[in-house]
């Protein structure tokens, strides 16, 4: 069984439809690559999969590990193992971001009937984290993202991919507002997670980062299709000619 | 939109019905007959054994009130009160005096411990552990003057109380037992003639707090009373006094929960603080009476007066208040900043669900130099409800030095609720300095969707975010409080009830 297949999957905003028969297969030990231009359908893939209220899905399913992820709430399926890191985390001022970690972490052990983590034991695992991605105390201690620069709020984004252990991580242009020091830390820090219980979906316009996080599968998408799919060598090529070969295609 | 409004729905459906403290206790009791007359208030001052002194006192403050008006200024609606449909006193019987808990109704005690408040237990709370660099670990003790329906029931802690010199006991008996304070500051703050519901107070008020600490004194505790409405229409009209003398600090903590009503119950109490030279008094309430149900049927209507009086040079008041309960709540505690180099402060919580209507601010007014004030008021609006910040900032003209810095922040949760904030600053020297800034937000459908994503139900969600924005008013409260507090604030905006 493939932990994710998305089946001929159509999606609409304001009756306006953005993905019109998308399919895409996703199995443990993988990492894809999503690229596309603007207004391919990338970040809508990426909500519509995360729960993300204000899209309509008029056609096709969704499976998460044989189960129809359509019918899950957005926290379900994050219990389930669904995260999405966010291409523009958001800022949730008086929440230090400690509290929101343990506070989400506990919130998922315990939609799945597990014990809660104790303040000891939370603060002991999340330093272990927080040091392996270089995040200073004094940034946890922060409100939610409050004030963070770029590079601190994806190095945050992925501080949570390593504390609640998902399944299935999907990046949203994790690249976007990074300059090349601090993506090469965050790409390392999705790196250590790679793992064979786990899969990725990194959704990006340019190659640049598929150098730092290598994909197994890499899929162009155009005009909200899956137009392509080949190895890691198929987004060098799209560096090379661009995405209009393949908006033809489409 | 679908996020907000799925919190929308879940808020509309937070019906008060469920409402947690909604039981009513079982017991007789003594009441006035119906209506309010001068006979009403020699029944009530008889009740109480008070020295003429008190009933004149009262009588007076009646004669005024009988001749002004209700006042209508505040965004507020309700049904005219019929005064002549009030019962303005009830006692649970007395069995005679009473020196120990035993000997108190076991429904009573029933009562308190359904809200949570195990009298035999509460002597000595567990000391709450403070985070990292924080003092105070150690056991923390609050004494709890139990207002039970108007009769302070029970009273502990009094012994230690009384090693410190401290004065802590139902107002009835201050009046009997020590009426040369009372004689001297009651109405001094608040006079008699202040407004319609302070003066109707002053005429007919059952009981309450005296606190008086001494001169040089620390209260060696938090001092807490807790309030419960219980008998059917019955008006509850409490009075509190607390006087902290020269160099003395006290913090006092108020906690209200109130039984489930079809009729809408008239609360207007009064409280009056007075500080003089370097004293400190530090006031805190949570409140959270029956709202009406969903339909805004029944809920308590709220008219209280709260006001401070910095007295003395270089003292301090600071009120910190959570409201989240009644069906109309008009409150303002004030401080007048009498004395130079006085402080005032005002940290207020605000949530206003379903039908209530919420009018509440403060007043700081600058008399002394060098005064100082500051008021941070958070008001969250959801369901239909109407949720406005009142406030007045003035400085007389002698109040060279004064500064008063505002902030009031609203969040908005649905798109049927309203948020208002009127604010009046009057400076009347030029060397006064005032601040004032103000915001409006909704809560955001991305953050719940980013706080969801990571596990959070919608309704942890607002829980999580409300208690991010009233952060800097929670952390005013004593440690104990504030859990209370946050507990709530998610009650309250959640549906999760009990």
């Amino acid at each position: 069984m493939s932990l994710l297949e998305v089946k001929d999957l159509q999606v609409s905003v304001d009756e306006r439809e953005i993905l019109h028969g998308l399919s895409l297969t996703v199995n443990l030990g993988e990492i894809h690559a999503i690229m596309g231009p603007n207004g391919s359908g990338k970040s809508t893939l990426s909500h519509v999969i995360a729960g993300k209220p204000g899209y309509e899905v008029t056609g096709g399913e969704i499976l998460f590990k044989g189960e129809d992820l359509l019918e899950m709430s957005p926290d379900e399926r994050a219990v389930k193992g669904v995260f999405l890191a966010f291409q523009y985390p958001v800022e949730i001022p008086g929440v230090t971001t400690i509290n929101f970690l343990r506070t989400a972490l506990n919130a998922q052990r315990k939609a799945r009937g597990e014990s809660e983590f104790l303040v000891p034991d939370f603060l002991k695992k999340m330093r272990s984290v927080a040091s392996s991605l270089n995040i200073p105390m004094d940034m946890l201690k922060r409100g939610v993202n409050v004030g963070f620069s770029g590079g601190e709020k994806k190095r945050n984004e992925i501080l949570q991919m390593a504390l609640f252990e998902p399944s299935l991580c999907i990046l949203d242009e994790m690249d976007s507002g990074l300059d090349i020091d601090a993506l090469r830390v965050a790409a390392d820090g999705v790196n250590a997670l790679r793992s064979p219980d786990r899969a990725m979906v990194v959704i990006t316009h340019y190659q640049r980062l598929l150098n730092y996080i290598v994909p197994d599968v890499v899929h162009v998408m155009s005009k909200g299709r899956v137009v392509k799919s080949g190895g890691k060598e198929l987004a060098l090529e799209l560096e090379a000619s661009g995405y209009a070969q393949f908006e033809d295609a489409a | 939109m679908a996020a907000v409004q799925e919190t929308v729905d879940r808020v509309r459906r937070i019906d008060v019905d469920q409402y947690r403290y909604g039981f009513e206790t079982l017991i007789e009791s003594d009441k006035a007959p119906k209506g309010l007359s001068e006979d009403t208030v020699r029944f009530i001052s008889a009740k109480k054994n008070e020295p003429a002194w008190m009933l004149e006192w009262r009588l007076e403050a009646y004669r005024r009130w009988l001749t002004m008006t209700e006042p209508k200024w505040a965004r507020v609606n309700y049904p005219k009160i019929d005064y002549q449909d009030l019962y303005y006193y009830a006692a649970p019987k007395a069995k005679k005096t009473v020196s120990s808990l035993d000997e108190i109704d076991p429904e009573i005690l029933k009562t308190y411990e359904k809200l949570g408040i195990p009298l035999r237990e509460v002597e000595v709370l567990e000391g709450v552990v403070r985070p990292e660099g924080e003092e105070g670990s150690g056991q923390r003790k609050i004494a709890v003057d139990a207002v039970f329906d108007s009769v302070s029931v029970a009273t502990t802690f009094q012994k230690e109380l009384k090693k410190a010199g401290v004065i802590f006991m139902p107002i009835s008996e201050a009046i009997r037992e020590h009426p040369e304070l009372v004689k001297k500051y009651l109405g001094s703050v608040v006079p008699t003639s202040d407004n319609y519901f302070a003066t109707l107070n002053s005429a007919v008020f059952s009981d309450g707090s005296f606190v008086y600490v001494p001169p040089g004194v620390r209260c060696p505790m938090e001092l807490s009373t807790y309030f419960r409405i219980n008998e059917r229409n019955t008006g509850q009209f409490e009075r509190t006094l607390i006087i902290a003398d020269k160099g003395a600090y006290v913090s006092y903590l108020e906690g209200c929960t109130a039984p489930q009503r079809d009729e809408n119950q008239l609360h207007a109490a009064v409280v009056e603080l007075v500080t003089l030279d370097d004293a400190e008094i530090k006031y805190s309430t949570v409140q959270n009476w029956y709202p009406g149900n969903s339909e805004g049927v029944g809920g308590i209507y709220n008219f209280v007066t709260k006001r401070g009086d910095c007295r003395g040079n270089n003292s301090k008041i600071s009120w910190t208040q959570v409201e989240t309960g009644s069906a109309i709540t008009w409150k303002y505690p004030s401080c007048i900043l009498r004395g130079d180099n006085s402080r005032g402060e005002f940290y207020s919580v605000a949530i206003s669900n379903g039908h209530q209507q919420v009018d509440s601010g403060t007043k700081m007014i600058h008399l002394g130099k060098n005064t100082t004030s500051r008021i941070i008021s958070k008001g969250i609006a959801a369901g239909v409800s109407q949720n406005t910040y009142r406030g007045l900032v003035t400085a007389h003209r002698k109040a060279t030095g004064a500064r008063n810095f505002t902030a009031c922040d609203s969040l908005l949760i649905g798109d049927k609720c309203g948020a208002h904030t009127v604010p009046y600053v009057e400076a009347k020297n030029s060397s006064a300095l005032f601040e004032h800034e103000a915001t409006t937000s909704k809560i955001s459908e991305d953050v719940l969707f980013y706080c969801v994503q990571r596990g959070l139900t919608q309704e942890e969600a607002v829980g999580l975010v409300v208690n991010g924005f009233v952060k800097d008013v929670l952390q005013q409260l004593p440690m104990e409080f504030a859990v209370e507090a946050q507990k709530l604030i998610s009650i309250s905006l959640e549906g999760s009830v009990g």
